[in-house]
């Protein structure tokens, strides 16, 4: 009797493996970690009968590198603006023309016409948000939209600052603290900055990109952070805010392109399309809970998302945003020597 | 007479032959998969970068010389790279204190389990090497459950009311060296014990007899005699710990480069594959230096006892 149990099972095995590999075709997804909602993902492969895979990467650079060498298998990408323009210029990107496609229509305004992708020719909007700060307001009642949170400590949170080791937005942050631009080359403003991270230092407790457990759990008090994460960790704790640095943040995006190199466009193409559709765009926020720049989309957002101050930007805080972009290699260098100086 | 002893030459050569033979593919493997890469990595080194990673094939030694010498970005000036030396210097450190702090906990153990019964002696081994089925990740994490604020340390002692606020344990020196120390034990405590079971304990009864201290047939007899298992388990030690970067980014809260995270940094964010390989290779250039001091050492140690 077990035996034929068995049996059954393996023969059931086999059926399911060659299911799959009858559907009617396949798309691969290179993104990052922890970001594509697995119910869209499902709602996709159901509506057009494609199996999705999807593989992670831990950062931009490591996605660049890693298709830059060819043969990759990926069908598509999901850069950061900042990056976008290098990888159309190493002509990565297959010309999709996703302005040109049947849901173009639901991206928001201010959306369609990037400086990053002018007239929407490669991506299409997947995730945005804002690097700022996120302070434990049981600890530190003071105000908490400033980058002083990180590079002026305040007492109570001396020793208690977690810095995330992102170093192009960790530098950016102290140039607008002292005033400048971002991706600034002028070495009176970087000496300045240099002489800000050097002093803020000793007030941190770490570098690190775990925030979400340890604010929950106390190890850290404070740190800078995306708003996506501070809305997780308002949810397990109230006391913690999202703080936009009245001196100025960044704001970045995330978009979908398809690879010059694919093997499954059409299905690639589909998907763009997908994702551009407010239901489908709204039901991935609410996995990775940042705003995703497709209008009407709140709808299909879960109801705690709608109206919280990480995703929609205070009025008076949304003029001091600036766009994220590509820095030249020489300011990368500069910026670099501090960081490793930082570290040192 | 020379017939025969032509005969056996030639068998003799017959044999060496066959033996480089039969040792061929795995001399291919090691050319190809070890020395291959490797020379791509000292090309890189040679090369200019490329302005966002890769590199550009135009010869340049702005990598090797970014190693020592660093221009500093506000007044121009060339001097040695600070930076670069002073991550070196705590990269070596944290890997020679590692590499004591494990012989230190890792000799008592393996002589424990070497004076154990023969039939036991698998277990204690084998209990050596049950860390080994986990993930170096998760070992790490492990640790780090078990010292943060809220963890099983702290949590124990603001419950039984010996400590009133939990005491911060995580991110300083002191959890990366217990992390380090947790994690490479097993590789000084297996060639230690390899050496420690050849032991013949009948010299360390006659060592007694003669009224040799405890202290005195440690220095002058065990210690002689297992030095090639205290050569070898350090090597296996210093070694890695110098590339390690995992266990002190999450134990001690990565405010500090190691010499990892600064490779790293050039082939991500940084954007400078030359350096990063020049780099690499300075980290080999390191090692073996070190293995030529134990080697070296190890040599010498044997002459005078043969």
């Amino acid at each position: 009797m077990k035996r034929i149990t068995g049996i059954l099972a393996v023969t059931a095995a086999l059926l399911a493996t060659t299911g799959l590999a009858r559907a009617e075709g396949e798309l691969n997804i290179y993104n990052w970690g922890n970001y594509t909602s697995p119910e869209m993902i499902k709602k996709f492969e159901d509506q057009y009968k494609v199996k999705v895979t999807i593989t992670d990467y831990d950062s931009n650079d490591t996605a660049l590198a890693k298709v830059r060498q060819g043969g990759s298998g990926f069908d598509m990408v999901v850069p950061s603006q900042n990056y976008i323009p290098i990888w159309i210029s190493e002509g990565l990107f297959l010309e999709t023309d996703p302005g040109k496609m049947e849901n173009f229509g639901h991206v928001a305004k201010e959306w369609q016409n990037p400086e990053f992708d002018p007239g929407r020719k490669y991506t299409v909007p997947w995730a945005m948000g804002i690097v700022g700060t996120v302070v434990n307001t049981d600890v530190y009642k003071g105000d908490i939209n400033t980058w002083g949170i990180i590079f002026d400590t305040p007492d109570e949170l001396k020793g208690k600052v977690n810095v995330v080791p992102e170093m192009t937005d960790v530098i950016d942050a102290a140039v607008l603290y002292n005033g400048g631009k971002k991706c600034t080359g002028d070495l009176t403003v970087l000496k300045k900055v240099r002489d800000t991270l050097v002093k803020a230092k000793p007030n941190w407790v770490a570098m690190e990109y775990g925030t979400i457990q340890k604010m929950g759990s106390g190890d850290f008090a404070a740190s800078s952070d995306w708003n996506g994460s501070a809305f997780r960790q308002r949810l397990a704790n109230p006391a913690i805010k999202f703080g936009y640095p009245k001196e100025g943040y960044v704001n970045w995006s995330d978009n979908l392109a398809v690879l010059k190199d694919a093997k499954n466009v059409e299905n690639a193409k589909l998907f763009q399309n997908f994702m551009m559709d407010p239901a489908n765009a709204g039901m991935n926020s609410g996995f990775h809970r940042y705003a995703n720049g497709i209008a009407g989309s709140s709808e299909f957002m879960p109801a705690d998302m709608k109206g919280a101050p990480e995703i929609n930007i205070p009025a008076e805080f949304a003029a001091v945003g600036v766009p994220s972009q590509t820095c030249p290699p020489e300011v990368q260098e500069l910026y670099t020597k501090i960081w490793t100086e930082l570290q040192k | 007479m020379t017939d025969a002893a032509g005969t056996i030459e030639a068998e003799q050569n017959r044999n060496i032959r066959k033996r480089w033979l039969l040792s061929l593919p795995a001399l291919l493997i090691i050319l190809v998969a070890a020395t291959g890469p490797l020379l791509i990595v000292l090309l890189y080194s040679f090369l200019a970068p490329g302005p966002y990673g890769d590199v550009q094939w135009l010869p340049s030694f702005d990598g090797w010389v970014g190693v020592f010498m660093e221009k500093d970005i506000f007044d121009g000036t060339f001097s040695l790279a600070s930076a670069h030396v002073s991550i070196f210097m705590r990269s070596v450190m944290l890997s020679l204190v590692t590499t004591i702090l494990t012989l230190l906990v890792g000799f008592p153990t393996a002589y424990f389990i070497a004076t154990r019964p023969e039939k036991t002696r698998e277990l204690w081994l084998f209990m050596i090497t049950i860390p080994f089925w986990t993930n170096l990740l998760i070992r790490t994490f492990a640790i780090l459950e078990v010292i943060r604020n809220e963890g099983l340390i702290n949590g124990l002692l603001l419950k039984s009311g010996l400590i009133a606020k939990p005491i911060q344990m995580l991110f300083t020196d002191g959890a990366i060296l217990t992390g380090m120390v947790y994690v490479y034990l097993p590789l000084m405590v297996l060639p230690l014990y390899a050496s420690m079971e050849k032991l013949d304990f009948r010299l360390v009864e006659a060592g007694y007899d003669l009224y040799a201290t405890p202290f005195r047939v440690l220095r002058k007899i065990i210690i002689p005699l297992v030095k090639p298992g205290i050569i070898a388990g350090s090597i296996l030690v210093f070694i890695p710990a110098l590339g390690a970067y995992v266990t002190p980014s999450i134990l001690g809260g990565g405010k500090n480069m190691m010499l990892g995270n600064l490779i790293e940094l050039q082939f991500g964010q940084g954007r400078n594959w030359p350096l990063g390989s020049a780099l690499s290779i300075t980290l080999m250039l390191i090692v073996m230096v070190a293995l030529l001091v134990y080697v070296r050492n190890a040599g010498s140690q044997g002459s005078r006892h043969g």
